[in-house]
């Protein structure tokens, strides 16, 4: 599984960050999700998919 | 396909914890149906879920508030379009790139994890606020002494406006909110916000402190007019909807003693307890509005540029393709996550990591400091907010001995 995060869609909800403090941040600047874990192991493969059809702004796909 | 148009937006609650009935039953039929508006327009109305999501999410749609056309509920008649213009700085109603370039100078000082370092200094709140609601004895209103402070102390705080001039923007609140204001006296209302505001930044232009307004003037990015909206829109939109919540959401607790009792034995119950009560209570009555830029399909339904269309909130959030088994239940163990009521699409609430820590800390402390907290009226007595733009009660009289 591969997560990539699109900032410049990103509106800074905080959502995948609740989800997953493990595969996500926000940048402190302008609360744009930065990414952690780009192949999340298998334990946070269900709470990447969760993160991705939760994100509010379509910022988050899983391939 | 055949269409399900309703004339008017239901908006009679039978009940003081679910929407009106007839939304379910307009959502069984149809998740996108049309409706009615005050100038004849033939709109839309979304009551599905995954509908909801898709409106909000798409960027063929803009809330200036210039576009749509008005439900009669609010203001009769038709009211000039100019008086309804956007006020730059206010990007809940502005499309990008204004929207994106407003909110991103804000979206840093809202992030999960500022808000999870505000959780001590917000329990001290809470904890203060709650020695004052136990110095009235046995008996007080929750909302004047606990729901409507806590939030009302943290937001002015933040943005370092001095709680005691909040009769300054309090009443006026409540004026702009109130469906029997006219639309003047609304106007007039907000006017006096504004002024208040532009008062506000040039305070902070010349004294700046360690708060919101300050390092966001700091950053010479916004023009003055913009920050004096932004400071605006966050003072409005951060203490009427969780003070509701948490005075709405603590009636319905009362009301489901078996429900409180789970948030009473398993503290850790608290964090989808919140999240449960916002999908079970929504505390918006209706929306967010939307109109359509363009043409576009949604969920097989032709939306034509200039279409107004109203979200419904509350049916989405109890809408069973997404919350399967009982959804008119409150069920504090649900999984509730993926409910609508901080809205979907990039106008998604800034606010609500913010309103989430508000909330589970209130709730938590409420019912650990008042084991015996009671209803201290009839139930059918305590009085709802169905003349407000947001739902919850005006009053909680609440009883307890020890
Ligand atoms: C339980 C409490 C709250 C609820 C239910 C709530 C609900 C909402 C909803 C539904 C929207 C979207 C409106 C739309 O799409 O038209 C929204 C937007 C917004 N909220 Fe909240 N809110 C809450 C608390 C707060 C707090 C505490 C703050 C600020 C400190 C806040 C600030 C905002 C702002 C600035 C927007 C506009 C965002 C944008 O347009 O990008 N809210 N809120
Ligand atoms: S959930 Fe989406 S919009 Fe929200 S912070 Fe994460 S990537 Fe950004």
């Amino acid at each position: 599984m591969k997560i990539s995060v699109d900032q410049a869609k990103c509106c800074g909800s905080g959502m995948c960050v609740l989800t997953d403090p493990d595969l996500f941040d926000q940048n402190d600047e302008d609360g744009t999700v930065v990414l952690l874990e780009e192949h999340p192991d298998a334990a946070h493969e269900a709470s990447a998919k969760e993160a991705a059809g939760l994100c509010p702004a379509g910022a988050i796909t899983i391939s | 396909m055949t269409e399900v148009i309703s004339e008017k937006l239901p908006t009679t609650r039978q009940t003081p914890f679910d929407p009106p009935p007839e939304l379910a039953r307009i959502r069984d039929q149809a998740a996108i149906s049309r409706l009615k508006f005050a100038d004849g327009h033939l709109g839309w109305l979304v009551t599905g879920h995954h509908q909801v999501r898709e409106v909000l999410g798409s960027p063929k749609f803009t809330n200036d508030p210039a576009e749509h056309h008005l439900l009669e509920v609010r203001f009769q008649g038709e009211v000039p379009k100019e008086r309804r213009r956007i006020k730059p700085g206010m990007f809940l109603n502005q499309d990008p790139p204004d929207h994106t370039r407003l909110r991103r100078m804000l979206q840093g000082q809202f992030t999960v994890r500022r808000m999870n370092q505000l959780s001590e200094w917000i329990g001290t709140i809470v904890d203060d606020q709650l020695e004052h609601l136990r110095s009235f004895g046995g008996r007080a209103d929750l909302v004047q002494e606990f729901a409507l402070p806590v939030p009302s102390l943290v937001i002015c705080a933040l943005l370092g406006v001095d709680y005691d001039e909040r009769h300054r923007f309090q009443e006026d609140t409540a004026k702009l909110l109130s469906l029997n204001s006219t639309f003047e006296e609304a106007m007039a209302a907000m006017e006096r916000i504004e002024a208040f505001m532009r008062e506000l930044i040039a305070r902070k232009k010349a004294d700046p402190g360690d708060d919101m307004i300050s390092d966001l003037l700091a950053t010479g990015e916004p023009t003055d007019e913009e920050a004096s909206n932004m400071a605006m829109l966050l003072l409005l939109a951060g203490h009427e909807t969780t003070a509701n919540m948490l005075g709405l959401g603590t009636f319905t607790l009362l009301r489901h003693p078996d429900q409180l009792k789970i948030l009473r034995d398993e503290p850790d119950v608290v964090d989808n307890a919140v999240e449960e009560l916002m999908r079970y209570l929504s505390i918006i009555h209706f929306g967010p509005v939307r109109t359509a830029t363009e043409d576009v399909e949604i969920d097989g339904h032709l939306i034509k540029a200039g279409d107004t269309v109203v979200m419904h909130v509350p049916a989405a959030n109890r809408d069973p393709e997404k919350f399967p088994g009982n959804p008119e239940e409150l069920d504090l163990r649900r999984p509730a996550t993926g409910h609508v009521a901080f809205g979907h699409g990039i106008h998604q609430c800034l606010g609500q990591q913010l309103a989430r820590i508000e909330m589970r800390i209130a709730f938590a402390k409420l019912f650990q400091a008042f084991p015996d907290l009671r209803l201290d009226t009839a139930p059918e007595d305590v009085p709802l907010r169905t003349d407000m733009g947001i739902y919850g009660v005006h009053a909680l009289p609440v009883a307890w001995s020890s």
